[in-house]
């Protein structure tokens, strides 16, 4: 992303139409991912609740997709399902 | 607490909390505990933050995580901050700038740091003139942004970078101020204790200190991943452990009742929460100092249980 | 010339300034007690007490909260104002950047008194010149009448600016001094201070922004640049502000400088606040001895008028800088270091000679300033001094 002059930036240090962070990309701190077992999965939101980079998205009540880019490979989404239905994957580098 | 009842599903469909691409830790809980508070409102809310890990991973500009107006200013502000802007909005309506029937719930979110130590005046203050706002106190325990400080939140026997265990001292010597009794001295409408782990309990929590006018205060546990030692996925277990031993008991006090929320079927010993996290390793074979905590941690316990059911102001 | 009979009440500085407030009706006042601008604080909350103003009057639980209080209030839109003094200045000093830096229009009289240790609770200017860099525009006044009406520019002069502003008196020399001040009605002053129009408002809920990010070392420099172009344009806002209170009220307010008998002159004495009047006296008596001496009071000390003082005092054999407050740099002290480093592009330029006075609220008296006056025109002739001479003090 190129860097704003100060010209170009609001005034008063502030930043508009946020959020603005999901231009930034999270995803590569992890070494781990989570591989997601529909078949298994209750939809019980746990997993959408617990998980710290909003990665698991919901659509219509259900779990949708996991958006992997962000993903730093917690784990929590695993540890907390109840079903099994998440299991954490080395990344294949 | 059924009234103030939320299914997760129907949370899910407002799923308003941090955007990704924060830099908060992998395995923090806060964003987690964010998402609850923000989600758990029915109108729409304004957000002030005070200093600290959750307004530094969130806000490294020009990227903000937040999908509501939030500012931060300073460390020790937070709540003097949020009553300006709560001010603003009554002057507002008074003078017909904002219509009579626009509902905004005011949010102030702290650290132990910004709520404890630093902040407490400022909070102190907020609460006596009677601002209509509601504190988040995310509570991991010890100056995290700067490095596992201690703070006074940090628990007797932690390991932190300024009480650190050494050969000598077995890490931090005094025991930890309880916040949410001193809020409640204040005669706070509402405050009270909850965890991340505890999902229903704590955004029932959220949802009745919404609907209580005045100054609310939540202290919610949040366990840290690098200051607490454990693994980045147990962040919601540990909190839970904290529950079920009864160190973090899960109570609240409305207009001065109390009621605890929260029984564990069984009280487990405060060791098992202790031995999960590398800040009290040094303890594991100090036999004497785990019964002093396990002793502390059962007379706070035994008071609460006292003190269920009765008003205290 | 008067454009109308301007209704003259008297006022002490306090009292001017809490009755400019009364009839510029803020939205927020948030405010912790302190020597010797207490008063402010008084008068205002007795005003909403008997609803003579609809404000939210804030009684924090200290200046840090004051500052904090007025910076939510403001970032949400509300016209706001404070007062305070010293050790709150100091308490508030974190705040102060906060607030520049977010661009908030907020409006603070300030009675100016020394600051502790020792403690005291008198004027001087130490108060003031901790703050000199904090990004607020700083407007010091005369006396109590000037107080009135600088209040009400300041708040315009801010808006305009999206730049707080501090309106500064000294400690009980005019914060307590009872003088005749010429009121406008409420309603012109009203119509003069129009409403604001924030940059921005965190009340905004439909288009939520955030206010206070953390900036890397990859943006915070390109913030403060753009923070200075504030400051450099705020000058012409405050000429601007000032021409058209004059112009509309039959004024003539100084925006920058306030000059007196420097036509003719051939030295200069430089000073802000209360002393300026001990001068002008102590120049009338000494022009009757044939010193062709001239006064320069700085109004506006921030931001620093420099072009203005280069061109006015270059002319002059040697110049008299008097401050009211010390440094500590051994340099002396603040604004005769800023006036020597404004003179510094000329090729000839006066001598500069810096009298540090009044510390702690010691008098300034007319034997004082004859005693400047003296140095100066010695100066002229050739004598020599230390680079700082302390005025008023048992040697």
């Amino acid at each position: 992303m190129k860097l704003k002059n100060w010209k170009e930036l609001p005034e008063g240090a502030i930043i508009k139409n946020t959020p603005t962070s999901p231009e930034f990309k999270t995803g590569e701190w992890k070494t781990k991912e989570p591989y997601y077992h529909a078949e298994k999965c209750t939809h019980c939101l746990l997993c959408w609740l617990y998980c710290p980079d909003s990665v698991i998205t919901v659509k219509n009540k259900k779990i949708d997709v996991f958006l992997l880019e962000y993903c730093k490979g917690c784990g929590i989404c695993a540890k907390i399902c109840p079903v099994n239905a998440i299991e954490m994957r080395e990344v294949e580098l | 607490m059924k009234k103030n009842f939320i299914s997760l599903k129907e949370l899910s469909e407002r799923n308003i909390g941090l955007a990704p691409g924060h830099r908060a830790c992998a395995g923090c809980p806060f964003p987690s505990i964010v998402r609850m508070v923000l989600s758990a409102s029915d109108n729409p809310v304004v957000v002030a933050n005070a200093t600290g890990c959750l307004e530094v991973t969130s806000t490294i500009f020009p990227y903000s995580a937040w999908p509501v107006p939030w500012i931060h200013s300073a460390f020790e502000n937070v709540a003097a901050t949020i009553a300006g802007i709560e001010t603003a909005f009554r002057v507002f309506k008074k003078r017909g700038i904002i219509p009579e029937n626009k509902k905004i719930n005011f949010i102030a979110f702290g650290g132990d740091g910004a709520t404890y130590d630093i902040g407490l005046q400022a909070l102190s203050g907020a609460i006596e003139r009677g601002h209509n706002f509601l504190y988040i106190l995310y509570d991991n325990q010890a100056y995290m942004n700067t490095g596992i400080q201690r703070s006074s939140a940090t628990p007797f026997g932690a390991n932190t970078t300024t009480s650190p265990a050494g050969k000598v001292i077995p890490g931090k010597l005094q025991d930890r101020k309880d916040i949410t009794e001193i809020i409640a001295a204040h005669g706070t409408p509402y405050v009270a204790q909850a965890s991340p782990s505890h999902f229903y309990d704590f955004i029932s929590k959220i949802r009745k200190a919404f609907e209580i006018k005045g100054p609310k205060f939540i202290a919610v546990l949040s366990p840290c991943v690098p200051g607490w030692g454990y693994r980045e996925n147990e962040s919601i277990e540990i909190a839970k452990l904290a529950v079920e031993t009864c160190f973090w008991p899960l109570y609240e006090i409305e207009h001065g009742v109390y009621k605890l929320t929260y029984k564990p079927a069984k009280k487990l010993p405060v060791r098992i929460w202790l031995e999960k996290q590398e800040r009290f390793k040094h303890l594991i074979n100090r036999e004497e100092l785990i019964t002093e905590i396990q002793k502390k941690v059962d007379e706070k316990w035994e008071r609460l249980l006292n003190l269920d059911g009765k008003k205290i102001f | 010339m008067k454009l109308k009979n301007l209704k003259k009440l008297a006022l002490t500085g306090n009292e001017a300034a809490a009755y400019a407030m009364k009839q510029i009706n803020p939205d927020v006042v948030a405010a912790y007690p302190i020597t010797p601008s207490t008063e402010i604080v008084q008068i205002f909350s007795k005003y909403v007490a008997d609803g003579e103003v609809d404000t939210e009057f804030v009684p924090v639980e200290s200046e840090h909260s004051a500052m904090s209080v007025c910076i939510g209030a403001s970032a949400a839109g509300a016209r706001v104002m404070t007062a305070t003094a010293s050790q709150g200045l100091a308490l508030m000093h974190e705040m102060l950047y906060i607030a520049s830096s977010l661009r908030l229009p907020i409006v603070m009289v300030v009675g100016n008194r020394a600051l502790s240790a020792p403690i005291n609770i008198h004027a001087d200017h130490s108060d003031a010149m901790g703050s000199r860099d904090s990004g607020w525009m700083q407007m010091f006044c005369e006396n109590p009448n000037e107080v009135y009406h600088t209040v009400i520019m300041a708040v315009k002069i801010a808006e305009k600016a999206n730049l707080p502003c501090m309106v500064e008196m000294d400690g009980f020399i005019t914060t307590h001094e009872m003088e005749m001040v010429e009121t406008l009605d409420d309603k012109e002053v009203q119509e003069f201070v129009k409403k604001r129009i924030p940059l921005y408002s965190v009340l905004n809920v439909e288009e939520p922004i955030t206010i206070g990010a953390l900036d890397l070392f990859d943006y915070y420099f390109e913030h403060k640049r753009g923070q200075v172009e504030a400051v450099f344009k705020a000058k012409k806002i405050i000429s601007e502000v000032v021409k058209e209170y004059n112009t509309k009220f039959g004024f003539n307010f100084p925006d920058f400088v306030e000059e007196y008998e420097t036509e003719d002159a051939e030295i200069c004495v430089v000073a802000m606040s209360s002393a300026a009047g001990t001068l002008k006296e102590a120049i009338d008596l000494k022009r009757e001895s044939g010193i062709k001496i001239g006064l320069i009071r700085i109004k506006t000390f921030r931001p620093f008028p420099y072009e203005i003082l280069r061109e006015r005092l270059r002319k002059f054999k040697a110049v008299g800088v008097m401050d009211r407050a010390e440094t500590m740099s051994t340099l002396g002290g603040p604004l005769s270091i800023e006036i020597k480093a404004s003179l510094y592009p000329l090729d000839k330029k006066p001598v500069i000679q810096n009298f540090i006075f009044g510390l702690g609220g010691r008098e300034f008296s007319l034997e004082d300033a004859f005693h400047v006056i003296e140095i100066i025109e010695n100066i002229k002739k050739g004598k020599k001094y230390d680079d700082v001479l302390y005025i008023g003090i048992r040697e």
